[in-house]
């Protein structure tokens, strides 16, 4: 094991893609020499070459329909866009191109492609550059949806990611790249798509989330275990699109009550549908009403403002008390 | 500045480009007019382009009338535009690459895609989309522009495996105004790829002329700017454009990619649901370009070189109207589509949650 940050834990999976099958190509803006903004992508294309990690032209669709036609060649592009706002130049290709491409050839052809992007706020990043814009990519039949909350959990997932045969869109929260440091095993490892993780166990409440709202939550769960002796047990989703719908209706069983805290706006996206699914298959166990934490139904406040508009502990200790009081 | 008179010489600092003029090798009544641009093409090989190009025109017929009849889907009518396609197409490899707009179905067809799957695909049926493993193209793109970027990733994975093939793509002159179609030129310059892009100029994006498409004199023009080569084509002349599309192979294997435009014309509406092409279209000028018919030109010039008769034409006519019914017929005869089907598609292994729905549709 060896304590890495985030951003040095997905350098290390890039590495292992990379090294592992020979059809891993990794490529966006600014990725080769300088290494990605964030220096994910460092010394990649010094160890492998400028064949298999390289800089485009500064165009996002051009990079997503490369991606496209290369995974049609029988590639494994792990295509970055720089940051999460520029999705909506490549939108084309994530939500409708690398999604269908099965479907539209009956299954003749697939699209084995990884999107990564760096997303969340927190780092005072400017405007479009720190959105949570994982509901839009969750409504798009076809694609997966990956969002890792630690560095252990970003390699095992973004391995799985670039081995998957079908299109993931993997989120990785800017606040964590270098914020959070944690043990990373070393080598090959990957941790299944699909599955979610309960990392704090818990009898009385479940807080369902993901990505930076983890350690929010976790914050969140401890203080109110001191201010009232309340057990919460936190699930971290790890994968949106699908959703491990079993993990969670197993702990609303047990503790009846829950909350969903995401740092996106409120309204149709990751929590509604998790709160949907609960209300569908998991109502009778609920002792109080589903309630959610979430950014309010506005544009991501700017820089200066964006400590108040995302959740903190103390609005999911609010929302805690109140369906532990209900 | 204002008032004075704003000269008509370009300074030497102003960007330019000079007037072309398309390569034609066939004029209007099939005389060579270009003895040295004319392609090496055997015989055999002028009569196999004749034979496609009326069995593409019957089959078009045909499917003109299928949907009038409601019994096909989406189609959009080809005649006019088949030297354009066919010219192009006859110039690939088996092993080269099409990524076709959404009218492109004869490239497909005669790249080995099977005119039921054609029937299939106009309809809505998945599995008009399956692909047969060894035929290079994918689906008729829907998303204008979107096979432009899709084709420097064909292209570029043929480089990285050292293929000895290339990457072709097709829109229409409507095609040429939307970003991805610079984003892919651009790509392809940088990276020396393998790729050809052709743009079918047929003067019209449904009811918008080209006049209001873009400023530029040609849509040629358009390679100047990403460094690539550019060239113009008579579309009406198959000769010239197959010529066109063997040379940009050759360049394209030395990673030189080239972007042809071809002036051609749409006899027929842009599509079967409703359009009306005399809403936007004069009859004068359609009549102009009808003239320039691409069969009549070729038919003409094989006649000239006692390539072609009556009876060559009548077979073909025959054989294209036996194999559209036998389409036709396999198409009516095909599995119907299923929505648990359909769910099995979506990905390689289907999640639960996907399992889950099939049970309210079984």
């Amino acid at each position: 094991m060896a304590v890495m940050t985030m951003q040095q834990a997905i350098t290390d999976a890039l590495r292992i893609s990379l090294e592992s099958d020979p059809n891993v190509l990794i490529f966006g803006e600014d990725v080769g020499v300088n290494g990605g903004v964030f220096r994910v992508t460092a010394g990649l294309q010094e160890k492998f070459g400028e064949d298999r990690v390289f800089d485009t032209p500064l165009a996002e669709s051009g990079i997503g329909g490369m991606a496209v036609g290369l995974g049609l060649q029988g590639f494994r592009p792990v295509a970055e866009i720089q940051f999460i706002g520029f999705i909506f130049e490549v939108l084309d290709t994530i939500a409708v191109q690398a999604s269908r491409m099965r479907f539209r050839s009956g299954g003749a052809y697939n699209s084995p492609i990884t999107f990564r992007t760096p997303f969340g706020a927190g780092v005072k990043a400017p405007e479009l550059h720190a959105d949570s814009l994982e509901g839009i990519i969750m409504q798009t039949p076809g694609i997966k949806v990956v969002c890792p909350s630690n560095p252990a959990d970003a390699k095992g997932l973004l391995l799985s990611a670039i081995r998957d045969n079908d299109p993931v869109f993997f989120m990785e929260h800017l606040k964590l790249y270098y914020a959070l440091k944690g043990e990373v095993p070393e080598g090959d490892y990957t941790i299944p798509i699909g599955k979610a993780n309960v990392v704090r166990e818990g009898t009385d409440a479940t807080i369902i989330t993901y990505g930076a709202m983890v350690h929010t939550s976790l914050k969140a769960a401890e203080e109110i275990e001191k201010a009232r002796g309340a057990k919460v047990e936190v699930i971290d989703l790890r994968t949106l699109s699908p959703l491990d719908t079993d993990t969670i209706l197993a702990s609303i069983q047990k503790t009846g009550r829950a909350i969903v805290v995401q740092e996106a706006q409120r309204t149709a996206g990751a929590a509604p549908e998790i709160m949907a699914q609960i209300a569908e298959k998991g109502i009778l166990h609920l002792e109080a009403p589903i309630l959610r934490v979430a950014g309010p139904d506005t544009i991501l406040a700017q820089p200066l403002a964006e400590d108040l508009w995302v959740p903190n502990p103390a609005r999911v200790v609010k929302a805690l008390n109140e369906v532990l009081d209900f | 500045m204002m008032g004075e008179q704003l000269s008509m010489v370009k300074a030497s600092y102003e960007a330019r480009v000079e007037p072309i003029t398309p390569l034609q090798i066939l004029d209007v009544d099939g005389n060579v007019v270009n003895q040295e641009a004319m392609p090496k093409l055997t015989d055999e090989q002028l009569r196999e382009l004749m034979r496609r190009m009326v069995y593409t025109r019957i089959w078009d017929q045909r499917a003109v009338s299928l949907a009038r009849q409601g019994r096909l889907g989406f189609y959009a009518p080809v005649s006019g535009q088949e030297a354009s396609m066919l010219g192009s197409e006859f110039a690939l490899t088996k092993e080269d690459f099409i990524l076709p707009g959404y009218r492109d179905m004869p490239q497909l067809v005669w790249h080995g895609y099977p005119l039921y799957q054609a029937f299939l695909y106009s309809r809505g049926h998945q599995h008009g989309g399956q692909i047969p493993k060894d035929v290079n193209v994918l689906m008729p793109q829907i998303i204008i522009g979107a096979q432009y970027v899709q084709t420097i990733g064909v292209a570029m994975g043929m480089k990285k495996r050292g293929a000895e093939s290339v990457a072709i793509t097709y829109t229409g002159d409507g095609g040429s105004s939307q970003g991805d179609f610079y984003e892919a030129l651009n790509f392809a310059g940088v990276f020396n790829l393998p790729a050809i892009f052709v743009v079918q100029n047929n003067r019209f994006a449904i009811s918008t002329p080209i006049a209001k498409q873009t400023k530029a004199q040609t849509l040629a023009q358009k390679a100047v700017a990403a460094g690539i080569r550019g060239v113009q084509v008579d579309g009406m002349d198959v000769l010239a454009v197959y010529k066109a599309v063997e040379e940009a192979r050759e360049y394209a294997l030395q990673g030189i990619p080239t972007l042809i435009e071809t002036l051609t014309y749409r006899f027929g509406p842009h599509s079967m649901s409703g359009d009306d092409p005399t809403r936007y279209r004069k009859q004068e000028e359609t009549g102009e370009w009808e003239a320039k018919d691409p069969l009549v030109r070729f038919r003409n010039y094989l006649q000239g070189k006692n390539l072609w008769t009556e009876e060559d034409e009548n077979a073909v006519i025959e054989e294209a109207r036996n194999a559209v019914a036998e389409a036709i017929k396999k198409a009516d005869e095909y599995e119907k589509m299923t929505i648990p089907g359909l769910i099995d598609t979506m990905f390689e292994t289907t999640p639960k949650h996907l399992e889950e729905q099939k049970k309210d549709f079984s």
